[in-house]
């Protein structure tokens, strides 16, 4: 008989996100994704300022809104017709690229890891690095008060099966630690020119605010480096001795395999060229990205709003008691079809797409030296290996684009906000594609609706009943222990989620549930 | 030498915040140290974006580290524990059971409308979700402080902006604001988290404002001590993003904004929002967002902010802003530079002409 098990919330993601899945035969069966916390961004947006929304989609998310920033200020320089100058567009290239270095290693070490290494091989340190004697030491203490609550919030944790190899331990827990430190540097690079992080000042329509001298080059150009070690030195080697352990890892999670990527890092000031290529894959074929395909269903989702629109024409009209609606994430669809977003998507499609060598090669060569062909990269492993080499290659490129900046040139281009207008914004966050879509009526916002990456991984079933893109990639994963479900955690956390835009709902009127009538 | 409450407050007062760089704070860690081991806190996220808790990440001096094994004890931050589901939820419900005194730390708004069911954490025995607003008011009775930390905790923030869709409200809304400090700020900043908890820890509860900020971190404006003064003071002012001069024409709130920037930087000191050539949007004021009428980049005395005088005044919640009349001058002293700046513009247009 299948079993139900409900995990809320998920931890270690950011945001309010949480699933139920029925385990038969040590399997899941079925799966439910549910966002539990809902905000309305788009209905205050309403009636403001077009500008603001810069600053006020920022805060959607405060662990990438420099992508919220970028989609916002992409919409906003479209609906005023103007483009930024050399210097407005590569600043924001190296703010995102920033975003991009902060989030992967803070969701590889900071969020995911404590899935696969065991903390409590520190005990067995033997070295003479401080900070690891002083973690030897608390945990020591910690374990002897006897607490349940010991060494919170490292324990307690789910029985699993962690990483047995000491040293393998040893190192990710030293790199935890330096984790935390990386992330601080990417933040101050981004700060260099956004004035603040989280939530920058820096960027608006027409380009960027900071100027551009030499200190700030360097400023910025050191800061990468000692990153770029950090990748090189121990988030790629992690990454591998990870994947080496957990072999089995590659062929769990799947999902659909259809792949929608927007494209981000612009290569010339229009934007219609960018480093990583957009492109929808679907079938195993890519195509062509149409953003007039994407529309969002809310028969499951608690909303009251017409279901099938376009984000031009998006609705958002909450409605708690919605019934069979069991989550506040809507399901985005293109074509008709649920779509993966992320660093997976961005990776095959330009690697498929055969435009960016270097990515086509370091995809080839990571696959031939762990002996896998390209099919292992639709898993849980798979989505962390393409985070991985993801950033390096930014990396390397925002090294170059530093380079182009040239100071005493312009960094914004003058505007002013039109009467009547529209525009979209087409950006990748470090979790996939995102768009913002924006009209304006009398100078002011008539309509506002953001199609985030987290709508089209962690959505729910769409008007047909067809699963989510994380629902659909729990079917089929084994679980060992209905108790200690940790494997369900290590599909969802593979995805990165980001919740911040969603929620789940109860009916305050009764105890029925979810009760969820799936056709 | 043992520092006391009082050495502390004046020290702090005196030399204003600038003193409170990261090695001061890392000498009060060890203080705390010595005195007691580390207090539990309990750290708890509604409709929060997290930016809160990723700016509290990059302090520098104590560590992250240093803060999780030696100032406190952090039994639950739904972003870094370990424990998922029911596991992680057995932590809250043993803090309600358990005598042991806990901080509570809450980040993000408390929704209200419709009971509250627009954020939930966790669910009952029955699998009924629990509602934010639930456990922002059984974990508050029982904390022993309450830090409302960002601004969404403290004043209500973005979520609570009108039209308010989901009756989000601050945490001194729903608990006994006696018990709470707010530290606003979107986000709030590091050193505002570790200066409080070091605080609490070894002299109890700050010295606070009449809206409970402590007046370390909050009782000078921007304005004050704002680098691009002397500009303001000349009548010099930006007109576009990156004029590196006095940003009130591009509609800066640092005239109305408390909080300690100017002194001490962002990111490690590299840079803040005014130096960056962008104005300040007073993201720690309390008219953060709020109203329609009050745009990011709308100068002050058109933008509507609640609580300034001769402006489209709404009723101040807490009673008088601290220093409205300071301000009402500060908006007063712009507006006759720029009509200065302007005349002497024009007369030289004229000279021209001729
Ligand atoms: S105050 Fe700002 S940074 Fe903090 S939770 Fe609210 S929106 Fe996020
Ligand atoms: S108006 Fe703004 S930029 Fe000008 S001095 Fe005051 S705080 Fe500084």
């Amino acid at each position: 008989m299948a079993k139900k098990v409900v995990i809320d919330p998920i931890t270690r993601i950011e945001g309010h996100y949480s699933i139920e899945i029925e385990v038969e035969n040590g399997k899941i069966k079925d799966a439910w994704a549910r966002g539990d916390m809902f905000r309305g961004w788009e209905i205050i947006l309403k009636e403001r300022d077009p500008q603001d929304a810069i600053n006020v989609t920022q805060r959607i998310c405060g662990v990438c809104p420099v992508a919220h920033a970028m989609a916002s200020a992409r919409a906003l320089d479209a609906a005023f017709h103007i483009v930024p100058p050399d210097n407005g567009r590569i600043i924001r290239n190296l703010i995102a690229a920033g975003n991009l270095l902060h989030s992967h290693i803070l969701h590889f070490y900071n969020l995911v890891a404590l899935d696969y290494v065991d903390i409590t091989a520190i005990l067995d340190y033997k070295g003479n690095d401080p900070t690891m004697n002083n973690i030897k030491e608390w945990v020591k203490n910690e374990v002897k008060s006897g607490r349940n609550t010991a060494a919170a919030p490292f324990l307690p944790r789910y029985k699993g099966d962690y990483i047995k190899d000491k040293d393998l331990n040893l190192t990710a827990i030293n790199h935890y630690v330096k984790a935390f430190e990386m992330a601080r540097t990417a933040q101050e690079m981004i700060a260099i020119w956004g004035g603040k992080m989280p939530h920058v000042t820096g960027i608006v329509p027409g380009g960027v605010a900071e100027n551009v001298t030499a200190e700030k080059i360097a400023s910025y150009l050191y800061r990468l480096r000692k990153i770029k070690d950090f990748i090189d030195t121990c988030y790629i080697p992690d990454v591998t001795a990870v994947a080496k352990a957990y072999p089995r890892w590659f062929k769990i999670g799947a999902g659909y395999k259809n792949l929608l990527a927007y494209g981000i890092f612009e290569l010339n000031n229009e934007g219609t060229q960018t480093y990583h290529i957009p492109g929808a894959f679907i079938d195993g074929k890519l195509e062509n990205l149409d953003q007039k395909n994407i529309k969002e269903e809310v028969f499951y989702a608690k909303y009251s709003s017409p279901t099938g629109l376009h984000p031009f024409e998006g609705e958002t009209v909450p409605d708690p008691n919605k019934p069979n609606a069991y989550t506040w994430v809507k399901a985005p669809r293109y074509s008709s079809k649920p779509m993966e977003v992320g660093p997976l998507a961005r990776m095959v499609i330009t690697h498929v797409s055969g435009k960016r060598s270097e990515v086509s090669n370091l995809v080839r060569d990571t696959l031939k030296s762990l002996g896998l062909d390209v099919s292992a990269l639709f898993s849980v492993l798979g989505r962390h290996a393409c985070r991985a080499l993801e950033l390096k290659i930014i990396a390397d490129e925002a090294e170059k684009w530093l380079l182009e900046l040239k100071p005493d040139q312009p960094v914004n281009t003058k505007y002013e906000v039109p009467k009547e207008s529209e525009g979209f914004g087409l950006t990748e966050a470090q979790r996939g594609a995102l768009g913002h879509w924006i009209k304006i009526k009398d100078h002011k916002i008539e309509r506002y609706q953001c199609v985030v990456p987290s709508t089209w991984n962690c959505g729910p079933r769409d008007d047909k009943g067809i699963r989510g893109v994380i629902e659909e990639a729990l079917i089929g994963t084994p679980i060992a222990d209905p108790e200690n479900p940790i494997e369900a955690v290590r599909v969802v956390r593979s995805f990165d989620p980001c919740l911040a835009c969603a929620i789940h709902v109860i009916d305050p009127k009764t105890n029925e549930i979810r009760k969820f009538k799936v056709a | 030498m043992r520092l006391t409450r009082r050495d502390f407050i004046k020290a702090a007062g005196g030399l204003g915040a600038a003193l409170l760089t990261s090695p001061f704070l890392s000498k009060v860690a060890e203080a705390i140290e010595r005195e007691k081991k580390n207090f539990p806190v309990i750290w708890i996220q509604g409709q929060t974006d997290a930016g809160c808790s990723e700016s509290i990440l990059n302090t520098v001096q104590p560590t992250v580290v240093d803060m999780v094994t030696d100032i406190m004890s952090l039994r639950f931050h739904q972003t870094i524990m370990a424990a998922s589901g029911h596991q992680c939820i057995s932590v809250l419900h043993e803090a309600l059971k358990s005598d042991e005194k806990f901080i509570l730390v809450v980040e993000g708004s408390v929704p209200t409308k419709d009971e509250g069911v627009y954020c939930t954490i966790g669910e009952d025995e029955n699998g009924r979700p629990i509602t934010f607003l639930k456990w922002v008011k059984e974990l508050g009775e029982k904390a022993m402080y309450v830090v409302a930390i960002g601004t969404c905790a403290t004043w209500g923030g973005i979520p609570a902006a009108e039209p308010n869709p989901t009756g989000a409200k601050p945490v001194t809304e729903i608990i006994d604001p006696k018990k709470v400090i707010n530290l606003p700020g979107c986000p709030a900043r590091p050193h505002h988290l570790v200066g409080v908890l070091a605080h609490l820890k070894l002299f109890g509860l700050p010295e606070l404002d009449s809206k409970r900020r402590p007046m370390v971190f909050f009782s000078r404006l921007i304005h004050d001590n704002c680098e691009m003064r002397p500009f303001f003071e000349k009548g010099d002012f930006a007109k576009s993003f990156g004029e590196k001069k006095c940003m009130y024409l591009l509609g800066c709130k640092g005239p109305i904004t408390y909080n300690d920037c100017p002194n001490y930087q962002w990111n490690s000191g590299l840079n803040w929002p005014i130096r960056g050539g962008s104005p300040c949007i007073g993201c720690a004021a309390e008219s953060f967002i709020g109203s329609t009428g009050n745009g990011i980049y709308m100068r002050l005395p058109e933008a509507k902010v609640p609580g300034i005088p001769g402006l489209k005044v709404k009723a101040d919640k807490f009673g008088t802003i601290v220093g409205a009349a300071t301000i009402g001058g500060i908006i007063a002293h712009a507006m006759g530079r720029v009509l200065a700046h302007k005349k002497k513009k024009e007369e030289k247009k004229v000279e021209e002409e001729r």
